[in-house]
């Protein structure tokens, strides 16, 4: 670690809805880092969240990092896998920083019943406040390679390139935790997403 | 070799690292994923048992024939253990004891915020407070030996942020420690009055020991900036975000980080305060330490700058001390629809919570489990949640008011109550309601809504399972024949099946018409459950357009598979598992049933 000694820590944001696999998008994301020699802190909330509600994980790296968990207005990028959850964790996009959203939408129970309605112009509206945004529909990559469950991997390939992580062996840490069958799928995944960032 | 670990991945690795012998627990989030770690240690005796009682029981017994032992649980799993925990401490141990409560700042999972410092100091019970999963490893390695040193067991205390929190350890190697020898001793071990007496003297003296230790041992140490103005005591995750709060200068700030929070540090405190010009307590939720330091007649500032209510951040902390506001952020015109967990597609709940909400006239007492999702709209029926197996014993309450209100005021119809219970839950703690709710002819329909899995916390084995921790094949306890054998006559147990909305109606049917205890118990497991979504992968339910009128009918269920969307019915096939009771509601027969079962 000696060359990153003075490393200030950097906060990286995922929001998602239950079930889109931001959990093992950060282990794998945290895993890398570590063995990149960073101190990492990944924080992540079980429970509740696995019945489709909203979900956040907080990976907080550098060459000492503290608190496990990122305050308001101090994320480096927010990366989220659905377009309403970006509007939700907004807040916790730092002045100047990255936001990555999924064009992709999961309706919440009081949409899908017709109460309440799914904001329109997300991308559109975003865009306006967060002028550098980017904003690519992971799902439909994801399928076009084989599954769309593989858009947690997308998203992660794009994340490790806006913040110019390029230099960690993502392939041999993939290899490591995801299982095999699943490995190439999840390969071009990130590959994929990594080229949506140049 | 470095590794990155969550908190309860850590006091796993601690506790065998450690010894252990023998680890009890009962599920409940943060603490779930530290016994299930631990299962997977030979070495270690482990088992989930019916309740947190039981398991401290449990563990209490283990340290007292000789083997380190410990007991892990959730914030409220120790108000259920609080008894055998009070008395414990005035026996102490024979091999180390620890429980481990999981508390739950921020209400992430939770029915309440308590803050477990106060069961140490109320229980006298040593505690221990990592900061991150390397102390999680560290203090509970040490916890069994220190546990033996003084005779007491040791509170373990982290909370939901140490518990999910992965940070960077290294891991060691296991010190064998031989099972101690047991002898009998009635005057340490049975605790009536007169042994009782002589044992709270004894803990008064392992205080003064335990004191000097917390003034002296490693657990709580200062860290002295270049400047004395300002200092901070802190514990828990708290010290994170406090030397995050003052990254900037972190260097001129003086820090007291406390590990080792029963009995505190008296003299380090005074030390600490002595030399520091303003003083500040950083810790969530109530005002243990800061009590404590005031106590000591050494002001202090910290609740009346922080909040008393949610988990702190770094940024809660800066905001608080400094008056620090960040520069702006962003912030969208748009309001977000909420998204609040929900019934899964498929759920086994679903039939009978919406078979009870056509009843405009009932109370549904709820309970701790997926089942409380129902209290939301478009089911709407859950009335009330207090606590594990509250659903019966309330229920048999509200039954008493609802009849005297009945008795009193001619004309006024009595409510009819309902209870609804998990499989789980009923073990844990409902067992004892029903019993009350026969033998005091309370009259009260209970659903026990049987998953076959504790389903909330991640699917562990409970009694109904049939299978162990480890997943060895064990007993099964049948719950018709345990609320026969509570006194349920055998004709008032009806077994439904929640996929068959016809037969839950007209079974619930009958439990409204009853005037005696009542008990139904549903048959379909969690749709989690791996070789249940294997079984179903291939079924699905769909909308024919050509005869669906959109009347909506089957929004009703509320089921997250089925959207209105561009003015037609759809359902999400991914989603969907065939469990038809969309279909069944459905006036024109206009979604129907496809694909085979494996």
């Amino acid at each position: 670690m000696t060359e990153r000694a003075a490393m200030e820590t950097k906060s990286i944001l995922m929001a998602g809805v239950g079930g889109q696999g931001t959990i093992l998008a950060s282990k794998v994301l945290s895993e890398g880092l570590m063995r990149a020699g960073y101190d990492v802190k990944m924080s992540e909330i079980h429970g509740m969240s696995q019945r489709g509600g909203s979900v956040t994980t907080h990976v907080r790296f550098g060459s000492k990092v503290h608190s496990p968990v990122i305050s308001e207005r101090e994320a480096d990028i927010l990366v989220s896998f659905e377009k309403v959850e970006a509007v939700r964790w907004l807040v916790y996009l730092k002045p100047g920083g990255m936001l990555v959203v999924n064009d992709y939408e999961i309706h919440p129970l009081s949409v899908l019943t017709g109460e309440a309605a799914y904001p329109e112009d997300i991308i559109g509206r975003l865009r306006d406040e967060v002028p550098g945004m980017i904003s690519f529909d992971a799902g439909r990559i994801a399928e076009g390679l084989g599954n769309v469950k593989a858009q947690n991997i997308v998203l992660l390939g794009a994340l490790t390139k806006g913040m110019k992580l390029d230099h960690i062996d993502w392939p041999s840490v993939l290899k490591d935790l995801v299982p095999q069958k699943l490995y190439d799928l999840n390969l071009r995944a990130f590959e994929t997403g990594a080229s949506r960032l140049v | 070799m470095r590794e990155i670990m969550t908190g309860n991945e850590a006091i796993a690795r601690g506790a065998w690292e450690g010894g252990c012998h023998v680890a009890a627990a009962y599920p409940g989030t943060p603490s779930s994923e530290i016994l299930e770690n631990i299962s997977r240690y030979r070495e270690i005796d482990s088992e989930w048992s019916v309740n947190e009682k039981v398991a401290v029981e449990v563990a209490g017994g283990a340290s007292l024939g000789g083997a380190r032992a410990l007991a892990a649980m959730k914030h409220v799993g120790l108000n259920v253990a609080a008894d055998p925990i009070f008395t414990m401490s005035y026996i102490g141990v024979n091999g180390g004891l620890v429980v481990i409560t999981a508390d739950d700042p921020g209400f992430f999972s939770s029915q309440n915020e308590q803050d477990n410092r106060w069961y140490a100091l109320h229980a006298k019970l040593p505690m221990l407070e990592p900061s991150d999963s390397q102390e999680c490893l560290d203090f509970i390695r040490d916890a069994f030996e220190l546990s033996e040193r003084y005779d007491a067991p040791f509170l373990f205390r982290v909370t939901t942020r140490i518990c999910h929190s992965k940070t960077i350890v290294e891991p060691g190697g296991r010190a064998e420690v031989p099972i101690k020898p047991y002898s009998r001793d009635p005057k340490k071990c049975v605790m009536q009055p007169s042994s009782a007496r002589l044992r709270r003297y004894v803990m008064e003296e392992r205080e003064a020991r335990l004191r000097e230790f917390s003034n002296n041992c490693g657990y709580n140490r200062i860290e002295w900036g270049s400047e004395r103005r300002i200092g901070v005591i802190t514990s828990g995750v708290s010290y994170h975000h406090a030397k995050e709060a003052f990254s900037d200068i972190e260097d001129e700030i003086s820090f007291l980080k406390l590990g080792f929070t029963y009995p505190l540090p008296d003299e380090l405190i005074g030390k600490f305060a002595r030399e520091v010009e303003t003083l500040y307590v950083v810790e969530e939720n109530e005002p243990y330490v800061e009590n404590f330091v005031r106590q000591l007649g050494i002001k202090c500032l910290g609740r009346e700058k922080l909040p008393a209510v949610d988990e702190l951040s770094a940024g809660i902390v800066r905001k608080a001390l400094r008056g620090v506001e960040g520069t702006k952020g962003y912030a969208a015109d748009i309001t977000p629809p909420p998204r609040p967990p929900v019934l899964c597609p498929g759920c086994s709940h679903r039939g009978i919570a919406f078979a009870l909400s056509k009843y405009r006239d009932i109370v549904v007492s709820g309970d701790i489990g997926c089942y409380t999702l129902t209290v939301m709209p478009p089911l709407s029926v859950t009335d009330s949640v207090i606590c594990m197996g509250a659903s019966v014993s309330a229920g048999s309450g509200f039954s008493k008011a609802f009849q005297k209100a009945g008795d009193s005021s001619s004309g006024m119809k009595v409510r009819k109550v309902f209870g609804m219970i998990g499989d789980s839950t009923f073990f844990h703690s409902g067992i004892t309601g029903l019993i009350d709710a026969v033998v005091n002819k309370n009259s009260i329909a209970l659903c026990i809504v049987d998953n076959r899995i504790t389903a909330m916390t991640g699917h562990q084995e409970n009694p109904g399972t049939g299978r162990t921790i480890t997943g060895e094949a064990t007993h099964r306890i049948d719950l018709v024949q345990l609320c026969a054998a509570c006194g349920v006559k055998p004709e008032n147990i009806r077994k439904i099946d929640p996929y068959d909305l016809k037969d839950t109606e007209r079974s619930v049917k009958d439990a409204y018409n009853s005037d005696e205890v009542f008990v139904l118990i549903t048959t379909q497991p969690c749709a989690l459950i791996k070789d249940v979504q294997r079984r179903r992968a291939g079924v699905r339910c769909e909308v024919d357009q050509n005869l669906c009128i959109k009347c909506r009918a089957c929004m009703k269920v509320g089921c997250p598979a089925l959207s209105f969307r561009d003015g037609h019915i759809g359902i999400e096939s991914s989603m969907c598992n065939g469990c038809t009771i969309c279909a069944q509601v459905c006036p024109k027969h206009a979604i129907s049933q496809s694909g085979e079962f494996r």
